[in-house]
């Protein structure tokens, strides 16, 4: 058996146990070595600051933000923010970072007079307060949220340069809780011919999609928490359509009515914006689930190398169609390529954390991911995911992404 | 659209439902039961086939004003070279290089264009317009795309005839089991 410090890929890649058998000695080296001081530091010479109701970030922490914050021209609350993936480890997002794609800013509702209202195809149309779908049995997932529009900037026909969370950050994963959809509908009952429903928030565009049936009564929740406290405005408070797996615009915040219907509304959003339009002119409607994805987030643009020396390359993987199987890495630009360790938390339509251990000889590399979902599907290249789209068709970017190390120390995005 | 009539079957459908079926046990059941009356105005949701479209008319010379008035800002004179969204235009050029997707070229139905002006438009102050404007400035915008005549009036029976030109060139990505 090698030994595991010996290379399992090109460029220095190590066994994915490498990090396991060698422990806290070999991950130390990771960080720069800090002065050592045998006096007490300051922090230590003074009782420190008391308890409070509600914590918050270290001060040193301040970078730690939300990236690439843009609305639509002659807006302030119609456009996006990300999360910053290079700066986050694990797998679950702070609820203060979760991404935001908002059409007309966050609502101030006031939860005691909203309500959650379902109507059309059904045998009682019912109205559900706050209060009230707080005595229903909730349930409990950590899932992922993706916008279909994140990665986008990948279409580009030149690498655009930009960190990882500015390129890949419409993508968090929470702990969801709430109250399975298909509980409500039981109460209100569905007419034979109810097969798809309309969400709409209660945001000043009252955002609309449709969602099919099998869909709904599989997996929807009416979400009610988000990491063990209530929603956060900019993430629907105080409820919102949760669909796991699916494109992020149909889990539709501050959800306030659900229509029961036959055929799909064909909402301005299912319609001319979350459509994909192929290079023939012919655009494919309602392609709902995340495909097989991952990204490198450490190393990325924007965090430089030290010396040459051992390095965790250190990622996110998800699918919109249930667990990640497994997670490639390369050191050499695709040439050869490693199984990245997993972390023990594999969930269904969940971002999984891969680890791989690295020994950087400081010159020029390019390092990649590549994860298989339990359907066997693998994430394509950039290639693959372009042919036949429409050169505008920047909905659904899986492709596989590179990052290069320089001999300056410095990541860049380039296409490999 | 419901008429006091089909309110009145459906009120008594409902009754005759809630006498027949039964909620599982283990729910608690907390539904209030809604008034249909007030959920015309609760749901703006226009299916294709027009329903839920609400009384009312415009033509695009009636919403040649409306859009000065209230949409011109952002989408900019005839629909083009605005801060926001083009609205006009693009005719052929989805298979191009330069893809160009307006309500003209690319929109599939034009109950959408009811149904998202009348329930976000316009952006500053969503809900200000009236049914017959949103009618109007639906048929204007239309009429700049050369769909629907100057004087054509646009209601609930008209509007969802209008062929939108772009309409064959969708598929589904999802097949419902």
């Amino acid at each position: 058996m090698a030994h595991k410090s010996s290379p399992v890929a090109g460029n220095g890649l190590l066994d994915r146990r490498f990090f396991l058998k060698a422990g806290a000695a070999s991950s130390a080296a990771l960080l720069s070595a800090a002065a050592y001081s045998s006096e007490r530091p300051a922090w230590m010479r003074v009782p420190g600051a008391p308890m409070s109701e509600s914590g918050a970030p270290s001060e040193h922490e301040a970078h730690l933000r939300r990236t690439a914050i843009g609305s639509q021209q002659g807006t302030t609350g119609a456009g996006a923010s990300r999360t910053p993936l290079e700066l986050l480890d694990g797998i679950i997002t702070p609820s203060r970072l979760h991404f935001e794609r908002h059409h007309s800013g966050i609502p101030a509702i006031d939860p005691d007079e909203h309500r959650l209202i379902i109507h059309g195809l059904v045998d009682r149309p019912l109205s559900f307060s706050l209060e009230s779908l707080s005595r229903y049995q909730t349930v409990s997932r950590i899932q992922f949220l993706e916008c279909s529009g994140n990665s986008g900037a990948s279409i580009a026909p030149e690498p655009v340069q930009g960190s990882c969370s500015q390129i890949h950050g419409l993508v968090s994963a929470s702990e969801w809780g709430g109250v399975p959809l298909s509980v409500l509908l039981q109460e209100t009952g569905i007419k034979t011919k109810g097969k798809w429903i309309v969400a709409a928030g209660a945001d000043a565009a009252m955002m609309s999609r449709s969602v099919p049936m099998d869909k709904v009564l599989d997996d929807a929740m009416v979400a009610l928490y988000q990491n063990g406290e209530r929603l956060r405005p900019a993430n629907g408070y105080p409820m919102r359509l949760f669909l796991p797996g699916w494109e992020g615009n149909m889990s539709v915040k501050w959800l306030r009515t659900i229509k029961v219907v036959d055929q799909p509304a064909m909402t301005k959003d299912e319609t001319s914006k979350y459509s994909d339009l192929q290079e023939d002119g012919v655009a494919r409607l309602f392609t709902f689930p995340m495909g097989v994805k991952s990204v490198i987030t450490s190393p990325s643009p924007g965090l430089q190398m030290s010396e040459a020396g051992i390095y965790q390359i250190s990622g996110i993987a998800w699918t919109g169609v249930g667990k990640i199987r497994r997670v490639e890495v390369s050191a050499d630009g695709g040439k050869s390529w490693a199984d990245a360790a997993l972390d023990e938390h594999v969930m269904s339509k969940c971002l999984t954390r891969f680890r791989s251990a690295w020994r950087w000889d400081g010159t020029s590399a390019v390092i990649l991911s590549r994860a298989t979902d339990e359907a066997g599907n693998v994430q394509p290249t950039r290639d693959a995911v372009l042919h036949g789209r429409s050169s505008s068709g920047f909905y659904h970017y899986n492709g596989i992404q590179a990052w290069r190390i320089g001999t300056d120390r410095e990541v860049t995005n380039v296409y490999a | 659209m419901f008429t006091r009539s089909v309110v009145c079957i459906v009120v008594v459908a409902w009754f005759l439902l809630t006498a027949e079926s039964s909620v599982a046990d283990d729910n608690p059941n907390l539904g209030e039961v809604v008034s249909l009356a007030d959920l015309s105005s609760l749901d703006l949701t226009i299916m294709p086939n027009g329903e839920g479209l609400p009384d009312g008319s415009g033509t695009a010379a009636a919403g040649a004003t409306v859009y000065q008035e209230n949409c011109l800002a952002c989408h900019g004179a005839g629909g083009k070279d605005g801060l926001n969204d083009t609205l006009v235009g693009g005719h052929g050029s989805l298979s191009s290089d330069r893809p160009q997707k307006t309500v003209g070229s690319y929109w599939p139905y034009a109950t959408t264009l009811f149904d998202y002006v009348r329930r976000a438009m316009p952006y500053q102050a969503p809900g200000s317009l009236s049914d017959d404007d949103v009618y109007a400035v639906t048929a204007y915008i239309l009429y700049l795309n050369e769909i629907v005549g100057e004087d054509d009036r646009l209601d609930s029976n008209t509007l969802p005839d209008v062929r939108m030109p772009n309409r064959e060139n969708f598929v589904w990505g999802y097949a419902p089991d």
